[in-house]
């Protein structure tokens, strides 16, 4: 059966990255047909059409369906939703306003944040935060889904899809944009960072702790330190981690230097990833690391600054 | 005006969930019980207003088992002034979808006709984030999601929301659904006479059936598990090997 | 029967433990170090209800039971016993100005007391008497206006930081009939305070002599009558003795989560050390304390709420008991963390510093042991 993709679409141009991802677990569904909607979409259906599995790509093009605004996007989505089966969407946040909206409009239920397709009726999703992973299978007769991009791989390109474009509905004019801000380039919150970079005392100094600063920056990461780098002097208080600093859980938590006192575990131990890189091989920080680098901090994080910039 | 807001009993959020071990679910019972972190957001926001003079009535909504009318309770001691419970499961376990909890709020917003109705962006148990979208959707009104600002002004209102990326800012038209997120405010604590007062405050009480909706699930859950358990630590030779083991894992 | 709290409780437990963990523990060792608690927690605290919590609400205060009032410590107490007692030694004044002041007296001082504008100490035990207290020996003499103080109070929480001192004062002849209460506010001549004493716990209370040395106060300052205050002095206690009973269950309840934590995370011989039954015999055994210490409290001040005639005896009972089995808790807590519980760092030691002075004041355990006994003899006949 037919799929109808809602692709990310930011100011009339794809993001590719996510609406690839999703492209590949739609394709498991059935064929793919890719709807590009904005105040402009054309660009973004021609790149949508070079995604290797999408079969077909629709753009729409309004005023009204500029910014994404919910109300406009899944008016124009519900008008198509006939010849589909299945409605997917990467799960952005563009996304999950707009789903939601899609599926009630057609009475079924939305699946939302799906990380594992079963078959075309069964999905896994995370719930409570991850802590578990739920199977569900719809009863629906049409399946409104959002996918989360980070369990996909995103689809190649390749594609030579054709290119339609329709007409918006009417507008409902029940809300209009007035501004986007885009965050800061300022290094996050150290609690709230999706990476943290920690240094130890094995940084030696506060002038080397630039090093970390660096990779911290080069991942758009906040920046942490163990008691002792603190105590040293080496990082300013405020940065501690650690049973008498923050605690954070960050998606990657990469440890410089630092031996892994359990003060210090305790404030990072439920960070998803964790790298550790230290040259002493016994370190206790190895036990609990998914990666561990034994080297010398002073040529390994240069290094991987430079990779990741 | 008058504003309804819809609160979910869930697990607290201090407490970490366990899977059942017959993988039929995470284990609610002899669990605490709270307030969904984002309504208590949306329960302060609408007090708020009211202090503010906007608002004259705060009704709490609460769709779930019978065991809600605690966390009504905790928001009319923070400050609402009335509840509405509806009791849709006998089974604590039962989680009611969103799509009929919104057709429920629906059917109560029909009645009762408050101006604006406030939520949390999203449940912290089914972590669904859609009641409030579909609420919007069957009402056929305005929504503004993931509220980080909100200034109702006569027949509209300016909603800072939080999206990837940054923040978007929209002018909606009254009246309209906003679900809230965690940086809109900071909820207060029910102060002693007010938990005292909150149980002479009106609670009533109704069913499903009253409003005539069907509570099926639309979704048959067929197992639920841990998540993967953490792979054994591995040491990587080099650099590159570790970039390209972080890049697997979708780290970087 | 029933041994459940109510909703209200619940909420009332939920919400001093949330505020507690958000506003008092985070900086509980910061403020230990500086010998102080920031005035600025007060209005936050009063803002809750807490600054009068069995004050009736006509003055401003919440009206709670001595049973809610436990729950309302035990859950405080879980941030920092210091932070917790203090504030119950607040609201021990409170509750005898409820009870025994005049019109005048409670209009004038509850609301200030209930909004913690003014902070207020209890002042009872002096230098040469603390077991024996109706042996008190500072004096208010009659003036025309008033009373002249003369003497010194010891060991006084809050002393030289609070607003107010609520003082028991020998105003007639010797024995408990010639005690009166009366109230001394802070900035009266004559009023002065001894050096800050060096504490084992209890560090972030302020705790001084506090010295009347011709200190005048006008009439309208007694609390209550005349020669009553011995009465007043000992039916506070019994509230207060349920108090210091629950923040020390409280601070207990607080080590023994964390070294729960800690033994399923801290590793020994290949495996986490709850894993080694002597630990995890210990780890029950100081959970059996806990509850049964629980169960007496509630019950004790349940005693005291419906006034039953052997409610001086549950309170004394509980206030030995609970101590006793809290600071027991809190030390093995200590042991289960090893060298770390030894160190600053994990707060398991600054609970057994402050649980150690649980067991000495509002009534030494030795004390209330005696007023058991003698309650025993007395039903005996």
């Amino acid at each position: 059966m037919a799929v109808l993709l809602l692709a990310e679409v930011t100011d009339g141009e794809l993001a590719l990255d996510a609406t690839a991802k999703a492209v590949t677990a739609a394709a498991k569904l059935g064929e793919v047909t890719a709807l590009c909607c904005g105040a402009s979409a054309a660009s973004a259906g021609e790149a949508a059409a070079k995604i290797a599995g999408v079969t077909r790509v629709l753009v729409a093009e309004d005023e009204s369906l500029g910014h994404r605004l919910a109300e406009s996007t899944a008016a124009l989505i519900v008008s198509l939703a006939d010849d589909y089966e299945h409605i997917v969407a990467p799960a952005t946040t563009d996304a999950k306003n707009v789903m939601p909206r899609v599926a009630a409009l057609l009475d079924a239920m939305v699946i939302s944040d799906v990380s594992g397709i079963v078959d075309g009726n069964t999905f896994e999703r995370p719930i409570y935060a991850g802590n578990a992973i739920q199977t569900v299978r719809s009863t629906d007769a049409k399946k409104i889904v959002t996918i989360r991009t980070s369990t996909f791989d995103a689809a190649g390109d390749g594609g030579t899809a054709p290119i339609d474009t329709i007409s918006a509905v009417a507008n409902p004019g029940l809300s209009e944009w007035v501004e986007d801000k885009l965050a800061a380039s300022d290094r996050p919150e150290l609690t709230s960072a999706g990476v943290v970079v920690s240094g130890g005392r094995g940084v030696g100094s506060e002038e080397d702790f630039k090093l970390i600063e660096a990779l911290a920056d080069a991942l758009g990461a906040a920046i942490g330190a163990s008691r002792a780098a603190v105590d040293s002097g080496y990082a300013p208080n405020d940065w501690q981690v650690g049973q008498t600093g923050k605690v954070v859980a960050p998606a990657l938590y990469i440890a410089v230097g630092i031996s892994g006192a359990i003060q210090h575990l305790a404030g990072m131990k439920d960070s998803k990833i964790i790298v550790a890189i230290n040259k002493d091989e016994d370190a206790p920080i190895f036990q609990i690391a998914d990666y561990g680098l034994v080297a010398d901090l002073f040529a390994a994080v240069p290094e991987l600054t430079e990779r990741l910039k | 005006m008058k504003v309804l807001v819809a609160v979910k009993r869930v697990i607290d959020y201090n407490v970490k969930a366990r899977v059942k071990s017959d993988g039929s679910g995470v284990d609610l019972a002899n669990v605490k019980m709270s307030m969904n972190p984002f309504d208590e957001i949306a329960v302060e926001q609408a007090i708020r207003m009211k202090e503010a003079g906007t608002v004259d009535e705060v009704v709490a909504v609460s769709i779930g088992v019978k065991q809600a009318q605690e966390t009504l309770r905790t928001a009319l001691a923070m400050g609402a002034d009335r509840a509405i419970l509806v009791v849709a499961a006998d089974d604590v376990h039962q989680d009611i979808e969103p799509l009929a909890v919104a057709k429920i709020l629906k059917a109560v917003v029909d009645q009762e006709q408050p101006g604006l109705v406030l939520a949390g962006k999203q449940a912290i148990d089914n972590d669904m984030n859609a009641t409030g979208q579909m609420l919007s959707a069957l009402l056929g009104w305005s929504q503004g999601t993931f509220a980080s600002e909100v200034a109702v002004d006569g027949d509209h209102a300016v909603i800072t929301r939080e999206v990837d990326g940054g923040l978007q800012t929209i002018k909606v038209k009254m009246p309209s659904i906003i679900t809230v997120d965690l940086r809109l405010n900071e909820p207060r604590y029910a102060s002693l006479p007010n938990i005292m007062k909150a149980k002479k405050k009106p609670m009533d009480e109704k069913t499903a059936a009253d409003y005539g909706v069907d509570v099926t699930p639309r979704l048959e859950i067929i197992g639920t598990a841990e998540p993967a358990a953490r792979k054994a630590g591995e040491i990587v030779g080099s650099v590159d090997e570790l970039v390209a083991k972080l890049k697997e894992a979708g780290a970087v | 029967m029933d041994f459940a709290p109510t909703e209200e409780q619940v909420a009332i437990f939920d919400m001093a433990y949330e505020f507690g963990q958000k506003h008092i523990a985070p900086f509980a060792a910061k403020w230990e170090k500086q010998e102080t608690i920031p005035k600025d927690l007060w209005p936050k605290v009063a803002e809750l209800g807490l600054g009068g919590v069995y004050v009736s609400d006509d003055y401003g205060g919440s009206g709670l039971s001595r049973l809610d009032a436990t729950m309302v410590f035990e859950a405080l107490s879980m941030a920092c016993p210091s932070v917790a007692s203090m504030l119950s030694i607040h609201n021990m004044c409170g509750g005898m100005i409820d009870k025994f002041g005049s019109e005048e007296t409670k209009q004038k001082w509850l609301p200030q007391l209930c909004s913690m504008e003014k902070i207020f100490s209890y002042c009872l035990t002096e230098p040469g008497s603390g077991s024996d207290a109706a042996a008190l020996r500072t004096r208010a003499d009659r003036t025309d206006t008033g009373y002249k103080l003369n003497g010194n109070k010891a060991f006084i929480s809050g002393g030289s930081y609070s607003d107010v001192y609520l003082t028991m004062v020998r105003t007639g002849d010797v024995g408990p009939r010639g005690i009166s209460a009366v109230l001394v506010e802070d900035g009266t001549p004559g009023l002065s305070f001894g050096a800050l004493e060096q504490k084992m716990g209890w560090r972030a209370q302020p705790t001084s002599q506090v010295q009347f040395d011709d200190c005048e106060i006008p009439a309208e300052n007694l609390m209550g009558e005349e020669g009553r205050g011995f009465t007043y002095a000992m039916a506070g206690l019994d509230g207060g003795r349920l108090n210091i009973a629950a923040s020390a269950l409280g601070g207990a309840q607080f080590a023994l989560n964390t070294a729960l934590q800690y033994t399923g995370e801290r590793k020994a011989f290949g495996k986490t050390i709850d894993q080694f039954q002597a630990l995890q015999f210990r780890l029950a055994a100081m959970e059996i304390k806990l509850q049964a210490a629980r169960v007496f409290l509630r019950q004790a001040a349940w005693k005291l709420d419906e006034k039953a005639y052997d409610s001086v005896k549950y309170c004394a009972m509980a206030k030995a008991f609970v101590t006793d089995v809290s600071f027991e808790v809190a030390n093995d807590a200590l042991q289960l963390h090893g060298g770390y519980g030894y160190l600053a760092d994990y707060g398991i030691e600054k609970i057994v510093r402050d649980l150690r002075v649980h067991q000495i004041l509002e009534g030494t355990n030795e004390i209330m042991h005696l007023i058991v006994s003698r309650q025993m003899i007395a039903d005996r006949g």
